[in-house]
């Protein structure tokens, strides 16, 4: 293997070069987000002259209403929104890959369509069905069913992936070692695809808590969630106050991120194939 | 009646009478777990999106922003959708995501072949670069380059110190835009394209160079047929995104830069104009749908 490898390098594409435009593109994904950190510190209200540190800006924000009153709503939304799409994609993703039937493959499209469609038409097809149809008042409530309608089909993907490398065998031993169908599920087959399932649900709950377009649509007075703030607040420009608002969001998001990080890990190093994150894409 | 190999209740050899009526099969097993889904889909996704089709048809009214009668369906909004007025949003739309996915593509293809072949042990934690983008929120990324872009921002200022001027116009261009597309959706380049160039046989590289070839006709000959279901993903998972995105125009563009996005939107809002919006938005959705169905031909189902 390791003879192989060599001879490859000396023909393939330069790896000099390559490595040169990958620390070139990674200084690209994540100057932005540097830069937006560290400006959260700083003194001036103005923007990008940098005038001393401050945390000034973090506390001004715990004492903002709007912004206590947006996290709450957003936390909401995103824990209601979660837990249910998380019941019901895995469920889902259980039937499409536990069971041969007709009609499979149709599901699997609409799932798929149901991530490709765009935010912008979900939303107002959404604000179409509560405000003239249904009559619903927009409230936290039509934001959460908006935000369970796409968050199941994240589920649905990565609990799928995670099912897919499954021993069909360990049901079958376990039916053949007396086990009824209910223990064989709840047993074995939920333990095996928990981490998957435990991953989706991460995955959902990340989405939901970054959604702004979907959520615009969806909400009412009352409703606001911090990405809803953050887009508000951008349309009068640029503040130190929003940045320091953005580096708790993205914070908390990578918080997450590595909770996913972990669990997937040992998923995979107990050797059933954790679920990548390249199976999102 | 029981499937055996897939069936979670499978006992293929004896099946004891008490336990039989127990066994459904497959189809109604399956289609009992998707009910749920199934409902919640049918409430939420489709009736939505024939509201739309049908709204689309209407006429726009004065109180209630919608009248809709069978009896007379109203195809104007179609025109409108593509009069001179709007069809220029369309085409821009179009170029810019057309724009961005080359860009993604350029920037994409070469770190995936570096992550996917020489970044040797650290390959994970590269990944993980990669992904942290991804996840993180689109909108405060969009910011990010909002507050780096503007007239008094940083890049003004680091070009002020090169002695370059300090007043440009960034925000509101075509270019702001474009950068901010690419930067949000070149981890969905990355991610796919890494997956099949992970997977590719690099002995047929091998045996290209040993066969004669030179690099252009290596690279053209074989890394690219062999990585184009990761690359037909990453297109399609940038192209659809991109043209129908609502934050970054938002963000970063001005009026000159509008997207297809921003015009629904404003169908919705303050231009109060249902039936056309809806118009917008199935020509948006038909047209995301041949990317669909291009992709779901040519990489498969099993790729989702």
């Amino acid at each position: 293997m390791s003879a192989q490898r060599r001879v490859k390098h000396k023909s393939a594409l330069r790896p000099r070069y390559l490595k040169l435009h990958a620390v070139l593109v990674f200084a690209f994904l994540f100057a932005p987000i540097v830069v937006l950190v560290v400006f959260s510190f700083n003194a001036s209200r103005g923007g990008t002259t940098w005038t001393g540190f401050s945390t000034g800006w973090y506390s001004k924000l715990l004492h903002d209403d709007d912004v206590r009153h947006a996290f709450k709503n957003t936390l909401q939304v995103a824990i209601f929104a979660t837990v249910i799409a998380t019941i019901m994609g895995t469920l889902a993703a259980f039937a499409l890959t536990r069971f041969r039937f007709r009609g499979r493959s149709a599901y699997s499209t609409l799932i798929f369509i149901s991530l490709v469609m765009p935010e912008v038409v979900m939303g107002i097809s959404m604000l179409a069905l509560f405000t003239n149809v249904t009559h619903t008042h927009l409230s936290l409530r039509t934001v959460i069913f908006a935000h369970i309608t796409f968050c199941i089909a994240f589920v649905v993907v990565v609990v799928k992936a995670r099912l897919a490398s499954f021993d069909n065998r360990l049901i079958e031993a376990a039916n053949d070692l007396g086990a009824t169908p209910y223990q064989a599920f709840v047993r074995v087959v939920l333990p095996l695809a928990a981490p998957g399932i435990a991953a989706g649900a991460i995955l959902a709950f990340m989405i939901s808590l970054d959604d702004v377009v979907i959520t615009f649509f969806t909400s009412g007075p009352g409703s606001t969630t911090l990405p809803l703030y953050i887009l508000g607040q951008t349309r009068v420009g640029v503040s130190p106050k929003i940045n320091a608002l953005s580096t708790v969001v993205l914070v908390f998001s990578l918080l997450l991120l590595g909770f996913g990080g972990i669990i997937s890990w040992r998923a995979s190093k107990r050797g059933a194939g954790g679920v990548d994150a390249t199976t999102l894409a | 009646v029981d499937q055996g190999e897939d069936g979670l209740l499978s006992t293929p050899e004896s099946p004891t009478p008490p336990r039989r009526p127990r066994h459904l099969p497959d189809w109604a097993k399956g289609h009992i777990l998707l009910l749920p889904t199934t409902l919640w889909f049918a409430v939420l996704l489709i009736i939505p999106m024939l509201i739309v089709i049908e709204y689309s048809l209407g006429h726009r009214g004065v109180i209630n922003p919608i009248r809709f009668s069978w009896g007379e369906l109203n195809w104007t909004n179609y025109k409108d959708a593509l009069n001179p007025q709007f069809l220029p949003i369309f085409t821009r739309s179009i170029e810019y995501a057309t724009a961005a996915t080359l860009a993604c593509i350029a920037l994409g293809f070469p770190l995936a072949y570096w992550i996917a072949r020489f970044s040797g042990r650290f390959r994970n934690v590269f990944l993980v670069l990669v992904i942290i983008p991804f996840l993180t929120s689109y909108l405060i990324r969009m910011y990010a380059w909002q507050f780096i872009l503007q007239t008094n921002g940083l890049l003004n200022s680091a070009l002020g110190h090169l002695g370059l001027g300090d007043h440009h116009q960034f925000l509101n261009t075509p270019f702001a835009v474009i950068l901010g597309l690419t930067y949000g959706f070149l981890p969905f380049m990355t991610l796919p394209l890494y997956a099949s160039i992970e997977r590719m046989d690099v002995s047929l590289v091998e045996a290209s160079y040993d066969l004669g070839h030179g690099k252009i006709s290596t690279f053209f000959r074989v890394i690219v047929p062999s990585v184009s279901p990761g690359l037909v993903a990453g297109v399609l998972l940038v192209f659809i995104p991109a043209v129908g995105d609502f934050v970054t125009p938002q963000l970063l563009g001005g009026v000159k830069t509008t997207m297809f996005g921003n015009t629904v939107a404003d169908q919705f809002g303050q231009g109060q104009n249902w039936p056309l919006g809806s118009a917008m938005s199935v020509l948006l959705m038909g047209f995301i749908l041949i990317g669909v169905f291009i992709y779901l031909w040519r990489v498969g189902e099993d790729a989702l």
